[in-house]
Parts: structure tokens; C-alpha cells; sequence
């Protein structure tokens, strides 16, 4: 334990928070590629997601979406995107980390407009809804619980791979452990690689329990033990 | 590498320019075979890796998945346990192994690998215990099953599908994750991918680790989907 001992002396110091490139700085540029990549990740999986599951179609198209992106490493998009017209710099993470936040956000959309009660929908069609005023005031109110899991799974997930970001140099909490890397094992890179580590880590686990309270939140209180009952689709590991 | 020695024929210079000439196609057959041993190298480590961690992970949370079926009060703590774990990035996890591992071998990337399986393994093997019908375990209770001979010949066998489809998802997306391990240089294909970009940019390197990569995944997943087939053999009309 040798090792984290020489993380938390490096944690303990100001200037390793406070300095051009320490923690803060990376920590702003982390949270602010996370914020945008699942921006767009929304504005493409919730769409798409809710149309689908509102006309119940594409089942199979959205699972087998779903589980082609499981088998793409991030790490392959990120150094491949630069080289597009993207070019270099933030615009290649933030669309390089959106596509893996769009499978979560979509399966989950579509799971939760077709997980509503057959019954539910014919008799809302029967009291003179029309397909728009059926998805709002009936489908998406009761898919709250699950577009707020997507978003949640897509959030964490971000924030977890946008560390790997600085395999690319494109910025975030992950450039403190390559720097740790590159001041060498031996050499007291070690404390800080296990720092940023650490740092990284609590960060993922904050993300996710301050989303687990905004999705209990905003799941209306008659909808809370279905929730807790079936679980919805769970994440896919960060890679 | 000096210029000089590759004179007579630079048809292929090792550092390709970063702009889109020529000289840096997006798939070159030729890098393929010019490279081919290093390129198997690359692709025998990773699915290495691959295997060792999923086999690992599997002798770890088959266990796991049963003590957590046998005692309902350890399902909470396990199921969270490996859920927390899940959520620490994998490059996060990694810098905390490595140090203390050491990084000249690829033990670090192992421990992780193995980590982010068990989750899936875990929730997907108890799943598939917990669906065998009620019925069943009643029945195989009265024809004189003790706990461990109904759950070697009846549940387990039973659980078989649930086991499967994790097996699948963890395979695939650790194939996906053995990529990170390329920050320590053992990364399997990811040595080549990361190696490309940092070579100027050589498109045909990064690209043959990516197609390598993914193809890798779809292959193991279309395999062991092919093996529950022929494990689960009353599964199978069920599903056509």
C-alpha cells in the first residue's frame, strides 16, 4: 500500500490542484466533455429511442445496435475520429464518447414506451387521444423511470471513459495518470498515477450516486416500487 | 530508422505523412503483409488475455452466483459489490493496480479484465439460477436430491442460458476493454491502434487493429453462441 500512501501525499498537496494542467483544470475539461458528449448522446438516443418504442418498431435493429457498439474498443474510436474532417482537439472525444452513450439512452427510451401496460395505450386511444397527445401525456410520463436509468447508465459511462481521453491528448482527468506514466514508475509517478486513479474512480461513483437520487426523484411515487421491481438495462463496462 | 537503408525502395515509409496523400491509405494490404508477424503477435496476446480473464472470471463467479442463490441475504452485498466495482473506470482501475502489480507484466490488466467480467458473470448466472421453476426444484427435492446434486444436475443445467448470455456479454465487451491495457503497453491489439496514432498518425496500422479487434468479438461471440446451442439443446425450438 505503499503506492497509495504516495497517492494521497500527492492528493494532499495545493499546488498539484491548483497549478496550470493539475486537478481543477483537468477536472473542468473532464466534466465539460462528459457534459457535451451526453448532450449529444441525448439528442440522438432519446429521439430516435422514443419514436421507435411510440410506433413499436425496430426492436431488434435497437438490441443489435446495442451490442455491435459493446464490441467496438474506445479506444479504436478515439484515435481513428481525429483523423476524419472532425480533425483534431475536443469536437473527436465529445463524438467519439456520444456513441457510447447512445446505445443506453435509446435501449432504455425503447424499453420503457413498450414496457407500458397494452391496456394502458387502448385506453387512452379510447378516450380520443391522438398518437402525439398519447406519447405526451401518457407514454412519456410513464418512461420517466426509464429515460432517467439511460441517463444515468450513458452519464457514468461517459465520465468513466472520458478518462481514456488522454491516450489521444484530448484532454480530461485521464492526462494525470499518462503524466504519471510519463515522470516514470520509479521516479514518483507512481504517487500520482495512483492519484489521478483515485480521483477518476470517485468521480464515476459521485456521477452515479447523484444521478441515483435525481432518477428517484423525478420517478413519480406511484411508479417507484415497479421500478425498484424490474431493473432496467444495465451499463457495459467502460472500454 | 535512418532513410538511408530504405532507399532503394521507400515504397513504404514507416512514418506516413499525417494529410490524406497517398501514402497514408485508410487499409493497406501491403502494411498487413509486411507486418504480419507483429500483427499476430498482437492478436495472439489479446485473444490471450481475452480468454485467461473471461475463464478466471467465470471460475470466480459461478461460485459467487451460488452462494448468492443458496443464501438470499449475500445476494444485496454481492450484487452491489461487483456493481461498484463496475462503475470504477477501467483506466482508473488500472492506475491503481499497475503501480502496486508492477507494469512489465500484463498481471495489472488481468486483475481488471477479470473485475469488470465478474459483474456480468455474477448477475447473469444468478439470474439464470433464480428462473428455474419452483416446480422443478420440488421435484428434483422429492426424487432424493441433496442441495449439491440438484444443483450439479438439475439447476445448474437449467441456469445453463443465463450463464451463456453473460459469458457472451462478458467476452465481447473484454476483448473490447484489453484495448486500455495499452497504456502500459499491454494492450494487445490496442498496442497497435495506440502505436498507429502515435506513428504520424499511420492510418493502416490503427485501422488493422480496429477490424482485428472487433472481428475478434463478433467471432468469439458467434462461438460461443454456437456452443449453447449445442448445450441447450431443448432451448432450441423454443426459440424458433
Amino acid at each position: 500500500m505503499n503506492y497509495l500512501h504516495e497517492g494521497i501525499v500527492w492528493l494532499n498537496d495545493p499546488l498539484n490542484w491548483t497549478n496550470p494542467g493539475g486537478l481543477l483544470d483537468r477536472l473542468t475539461e473532464h466534466l465539460t466533455i462528459s457534459l457535451w458528449a451526453v448532450l449529444l448522446g441525448c439528442a440522438v438516443g432519446w429521439p430516435l429511442g422514443i419514436w421507435l418504442g411510440h410506433r413499436g418498431r425496430g426492436g431488434g435493429a435497437v438490441i443489435t445496435v446495442a451490442n455491435l457498439t459493446l464490441a467496438i474498443p474506445t479506444l479504436a474510436l478515439l484515435t481513428i475520429l481525429p483523423l476524419t474532417p472532425l480533425g483534431f482537439g475536443k469536437p473527436p472525444v465529445v463524438v467519439a464518447l456520444a456513441v457510447f452513450a447512445v446505445p443506453p439512452l435509446l435501449a432504455n427510451a425503447y424499453t420503457g414506451l413498450r414496457q407500458i401496460d397494452p391496456e394502458t395505450r387502448e385506453a387512452a386511444r379510447g378516450m380520443g387521444l391522438s398518437g402525439g397527445q398519447l406519447l405526451r401525456r401518457v407514454e412519456l410520463p410513464l418512461s420517466v423511470p426509464y429515460l432517467a436509468a439511460g441517463l444515468r447508465t450513458a452519464a457514468v459511462q461517459v465520465v468513466a471513459t472520458a478518462a481514456l481521453a488522454a491516450f489521444v491528448n484530448g484532454g480530461g482527468l485521464g492526462e494525470i495518470i499518462a503524466a504519471g506514466f510519463g515522470i516514470g514508475m520509479s521516479a514518483g509517478g507512481g504517487g500520482q498515477i495512483v492519484a489521478g486513479g483515485i480521483v477518476v474512480a470517485l468521480l464515476a461513483l459521485l456521477v452515479e450516486g447523484v444521478l441515483a437520487v435525481v432518477q428517484r426523484l423525478v420517478t413519480p411515487p406511484a411508479l417507484r416500487a415497479q421500478a425498484r421491481r424490474k431493473r432496467p438495462t444495465a451499463a457495459a463496462p467502460a472500454g | 530508422m535512418s532513410f538511408l537503408s530504405r532507399a532503394p525502395a521507400p515504397a513504404w515509409p514507416l512514418a506516413a505523412p499525417a494529410d490524406d496523400g497517398p501514402g497514408n491509405p485508410w487499409f493497406s494490404w501491403r502494411y498487413v503483409h509486411d507486418n504480419a508477424d507483429e500483427i499476430l503477435t498482437a492478436l495472439q496476446s489479446h485473444a490471450g488475455l481475452t480468454a485467461r480473464a473471461v475463464i478466471i472470471a467465470l471460475v470466480v463467479a459461478l461460485p459467487l452466483a451460488v452462494v448468492a442463490y443458496w443464501w438470499r441475504p449475500l445476494t444485496g452485498p454481492i450484487l452491489a459489490l461487483s456493481g461498484v466495482l463496475y462503475t470504477i473506470p477501467s483506466l482508473a482501475l488500472l492506475a491503481l493496480v499497475a503501480p502496486a502489480v508492477g507494469t512489465t507484466s500484463d498481471t495489472s490488466v488481468l486483475i481488471a479484465l477479470v473485475l469488470y467480467a465478474l459483474l456480468v458473470l455474477v448477475r447473469n448466472a444468478l439470474a439464470g439460477l433464480v428462473q428455474v421453476p419452483a416446480e422443478v426444484r420440488d421435484a428434483a427435492a422429492g426424487m432424493g436430491y441433496g442441495r449439491l446434486g440438484r444443483l450439479l444436475r438439475i439447476e445448474l443445467p437449467l441456469a445453463l442460458p443465463g450463464i451463456l448470455t453473460g459469458l457472451r456479454l462478458a467476452t465481447v465487451s473484454t476483448v473490447a476493454l484489453v484495448t486500455v491495457g495499452s497504456l502500459i503497453g499491454k494492450g494487445g491489439l490496442g498496442d497497435m491502434i495506440l502505436g498507429g496514432f502515435r506513428n504520424n498518425f499511420y492510418k493502416a496500422e490503427i485501422m488493422t487493429g480496429t477490424i482485428l479487434c472487433v472481428g475478434l468479438a463478433l467471432v468469439l461471440d458467434l462461438a460461443l453462441a454456437g456452443v449453447g446451442r449445442l448445450l441447450t439443446p431443448w432451448a432450441r425450438e423454443r426459440r424458433s
